[in-house]
C-alpha cells in the first residue's frame, strides 16, 4: 500500500526530471534507428582504408636497415625516387586542370539540349570501359603502326611515324580520355545547380554571353570547380595502368605508383613501399588543401536566385 | 539626373506567335502600349501571359510577327541588347554579389562610370528605401526586401519598359498589399512603361491602368479595370473577373429597349445582353455580391452555407429548380432556410452560351 503510494507521490516529479527520454534527445541529434544504417560503412572504412594507412604508417618507420627516417631519407636523397613526384605532377596536374577547363564549355552546352541523356551517356561509357581497354584501344590507334600514323603516311602528311605512345603524350592522353567523364559529369551537376533565371536576369541587364560568364557563371561554379579538381586530381595522381601501359615506366612517366611498386614487389620491401606511399598520399593532401584554400577567396553560398 | 525610364512614344506588338510544337502558346497577339501605362497581362495559369513577357524581354524567340518600340523593330535583338528591366518570379538575385553590386550591375554592363554607377545606385535604393541594406547579400534579406531589390535593378538601368513577371506570388498576403502599392508608385515615379503579369484579378484591378486578358494563348479582352469589372466582354473574362454565378439561361419573348429578360433557375431576370446570343443558349452572369435577398425578389433559393467575411456574408444555395446560386447577405441566414433574391437588372450580363 505505502509502496503504491510513494510510487504514485513520486511519479509526477519523475516525469519532470526526466521530461526528454534518451530517445528522443538522440533524435533531436538526428540519431535515430536509421543512424545504425551507418554501421557497415563505418566499419568498411575503419577495416579497409584506417587500419591499412595506420598498419603503413607505422611499417614506414620501421626500415629494413637504419633508423625510423631511414626510409624517407633515402626516398629524398636518390633522384631517381624523388623525381617519380614531380614526373606524376607534371602527367596529374595538366591532365586534372584540361579536363575541368574542357568540361566546363562542354556541360553548358549539354544543359541546353533536349537529348542530354544521350549524350550524357556516350560520353560516361569511358568510365564503364577502364583504364586498362582504352590503353590497349589507344596502342592500336596511336600506335607506330596504328590507323592514325598509316593515315597521315598514305597521305603524305608526315614521312615518319609520330611518337604518340611509350612516351609522355600517350598517357597524358589516357589520363584525359578515362578522367574526363567523372569530371565532365561533376562539372555538368553543378553548371545545372546554378539557377537559369540568374543568367536570364544578368542578359536583360545588357550582360552579353561572354559577360554572363565571367560575372554569374563561373564566380558561382568556382566552388565546385575546386572540389572537382581535387577529386579528379586525386584520380589522376595515382594513374599506374596507363603509365605503365602506354608510356615509358623507366624514363618519362615513371610515376610514384610505380616506384612504390617496384619497391614492394621488386625489392621486396614493404617498409620503403610503405614510405613511398605515405609521401604520394602528402603529395595529394597538399595540392588538394592548397586547392580548398584557394577555393575560399570566393564566394561559398547558394547558387540559387531568390527564397526558392 | 534623377532616375527616369527612357523616352519612347509606342511599343507595338503585332501578331505574336509562339508554339512550342504543336502547342501554340501565343496566338496573334496584338497590343500598342505607350509611355507611363501601366498594362497588366491577366490570365490563368498556361494562358500564354509569361511566354509574351518572355518573348518581350528576347528570353524567348518569337514564331511569328513583330514587336516594335517607335520606328524600331526589336524582336530580332537579343535581350541584352534591348535594354528592358526585368524584375523575375524569384527575383534572380546574384548572389554572390552585394545588393549595391546586384542594383549596379547593369549600369556596369554598360561601362558607365564609376562614380555614376555608384549616384544612382544610391538613388535606386532610396527609391526603394534600402538604403541601410546595401552591402548585404542577398542571403541575409527577406522576401520582401529581396523583392525591393530586383525592382531597383530593374529600374536603374533607366528602360523604357519594366517587366515583371508575378512578382509578388512568393510573399505573404500582407506584404503583397503593401507591394502593390509600392510597385505602382515606383512605376508613377520614373515614368517608363510597366508590363507587369498576374494571375490574381484583384492584383491587376488595382495597379493596371489597362488589364489586358489572356486564355488559351489570345487576348481576350483589353480595357482598363472599371470597365473589365462591369462589362467583361465574355463569358470566360466574366468568370475570371469574379462573376462567380454564370448561368444556362433562356432568352424570353417581348424583350423591350430596356433590357432583355431571361428564364433561369426557374425564374425571370432581367439583364443587359453583352453578346449576341440565340434564344436557348444563352448565359447570365452576375457576381455573387450583385445578388441579394429582397422581399419581392423573383429567383427563390434555398440556403445551404453562409460565410461570415466582415460585412458581408457569402452564401451558396439552390434555386427551385436545383441550379446553384452564389449570393451576398448583410443578414445571417441560416441553412435550409428559404430566400429571395434579386439583381439590379444594369449588373445581370448576359453572353452567348458556349456552342460545344
Amino acid at each position: 500500500m505505502t509502496h503504491t503510494a510513494d510510487r504514485l507521490a513520486r511519479a509526477p516529479q519523475e516525469s519532470a526530471q526526466d521530461r526528454t527520454p534518451w530517445r528522443v534527445r538522440l533524435a533531436l541529434h538526428d540519431i535515430d534507428g536509421v543512424t545504425l544504417l551507418v554501421v557497415p560503412a563505418v566499419l568498411f572504412v575503419l577495416g579497409l582504408f584506417a587500419y591499412p594507412f595506420l598498419y603503413g604508417l607505422v611499417l614506414s618507420f620501421k626500415p629494413r636497415a637504419g633508423d625510423f627516417l631511414a626510409n624517407y631519407r633515402k626516398f629524398f636523397s636518390d633522384p631517381f625516387l624523388y623525381d617519380t613526384i614531380y614526373a606524376t605532377l607534371r602527367l596529374a596536374l595538366p591532365a586534372t586542370i584540361i579536363n575541368v577547363l574542357i568540361s566546363i564549355p562542354v556541360a553548358l552546352r549539354v544543359r541546353k539540349m533536349h537529348r542530354r541523356r544521350l549524350l550524357t551517356t556516350i560520353l560516361v561509357i569511358p568510365i564503364t570501359l577502364g583504364t586498362v581497354l582504352i590503353a590497349e584501344g589507344l596502342l592500336n590507334y596511336l600506335g607506330p603502326q596504328g590507323w592514325l600514323n598509316r593515315t597521315l603516311m598514305l597521305f603524305g602528311v608526315i614521312s615518319t611515324p609520330l611518337r604518340l605512345v611509350h612516351n609522355y603524350t600517350g598517357v597524358m592522353l589516357s589520363l584525359i580520355l578515362s578522367g574526363f567523364p567523372f569530371t565532365f559529369l561533376l562539372t555538368l551537376s553543378y553548371i545545372t545547380g546554378i539557377d537559369a533565371s540568374l543568367e536570364q536576369a544578368a542578359a536583360t541587364l545588357g550582360a552579353g554571353a561572354r559577360a554572363r560568364f565571367r560575372h554569374i557563371v563561373l564566380p558561382l561554379l568556382v566552388q565546385g570547380l575546386a572540389v572537382n579538381f581535387c577529386l579528379s586530381f586525386v584520380q589522376t595522381f595515382s594513374v599506374f595502368p596507363s603509365a605503365v601501359l602506354l608510356g615509358a615506366p623507366a624514363g618519362d612517366t615513371r610515376v610514384i605508383s610505380i616506384a612504390a611498386y617496384q619497391a614492394a614487389y621488386e625489392q621486396y620491401d614493404a617498409s620503403m613501399a610503405s614510405a613511398i606511399a605515405m609521401i604520394m598520399g602528402f603529395v595529394q593532401l597538399a595540392v588538394v588543401l592548397l586547392a580548398l584554400a584557394g577555393r575560399s577567396l570566393f564566394y561559398r553560398g547558394a547558387a540559387g536566385g531568390g527564397k526558392g | 539626373m534623377p532616375i527616369a525610364g527612357r523616352d519612347f512614344r509606342e511599343l507595338r506588338l503585332e501578331d505574336l506567335n509562339r508554339s512550342f510544337g504543336t502547342l501554340n502558346a501565343l496566338k496573334s497577339v496584338s497590343l500598342s502600349i505607350k509611355r507611363g501605362e501601366f498594362i497588366a497581362l491577366l490570365g490563368p495559369s498556361g494562358c500564354g501571359k509569361s511566354t509574351a513577357l518572355n518573348c518581350l524581354a528576347g528570353l524567348l524567340t518569337l514564331t511569328g510577327g513583330s514587336i516594335w518600340l517607335d520606328q524600331t523593330r526589336i524582336d530580332r535583338l537579343k535581350p541584352e541588347e534591348r535594354g528592358f528591366g526585368m524584375v523575375f518570379q524569384n527575383y534572380a538575385l546574384f548572389p554572390h554579389m552585394t545588393v549595391r553590386r546586384n542594383i549596379g550591375f547593369g549600369l556596369a554592363m554598360q561601362g558607365k562610370p564609376k562614380e555614376e554607377i555608384a549616384r544612382k545606385v544610391e538613388e535606386a535604393l532610396a527609391i526603394v528605401r534600402l538604403n541601410q541594406q546595401g552591402d548585404k547579400l542577398p542571403g541575409q534579406l527577406s522576401g520582401g526586401q529581396q523583392q525591393r531589390v530586383a525592382i531597383a535593378r530593374a529600374i536603374v538601368i533607366e528602360p523604357p519598359l519594366v517587366l515583371m513577371d508575378e512578382p509578388l506570388s512568393n510573399l505573404d498576403a500582407k506584404l503583397r498589399l503593401e507591394m502593390r502599392a509600392e510597385i505602382r508608385r515606383i512605376h508613377d515615379l520614373i515614368g517608363s512603361a510597366t508590363i507587369y503579369v498576374t494571375h490574381d484579378q484583384e492584383e491587376a484591378l488595382s495597379m493596371a491602368d489597362r488589364i489586358v486578358v489572356m486564355r488559351d494563348g489570345t487576348v481576350r479582352q483589353v480595357g482598363t479595370p472599371p470597365e473589365l469589372y462591369a462589362r467583361p466582354a465574355h463569358a470566360d473574362v466574366a468568370e475570371f473577373m469574379g462573376y462567380r454565378n454564370l448561368l444556362p439561361a433562356r432568352v424570353l419573348e417581348g424583350s423591350g429597349a430596356d433590357g432583355i429578360h431571361v428564364s433561369v433557375g426557374g425564374a425571370v431576370l432581367k439583364g443587359v445582353a453583352i453578346e449576341q446570343c440565340p434564344a436557348d443558349q444563352a448565359i447570365v452572369a452576375v457576381r455573387p455580391d450583385d445578388l441579394r435577398p429582397a422581399s419581392d425578389g423573383p429567383v427563390a433559393a434555398i440556403v445551404e452555407s453562409a460565410q461570415y467575411h466582415g460585412r458581408d456574408f457569402y452564401c451558396s444555395g439552390r434555386a427551385s429548380d436545383g441550379t446553384e446560386l452564389y449570393f451576398c447577405s448583410q443578414q445571417p441566414l441560416r441553412k435550409g432556410e428559404k430566400v429571395l433574391l434579386a439583381a439590379d437588372p444594369t449588373r445581370v450580363l448576359i453572353y452567348a452560351g458556349a456552342s460545344s
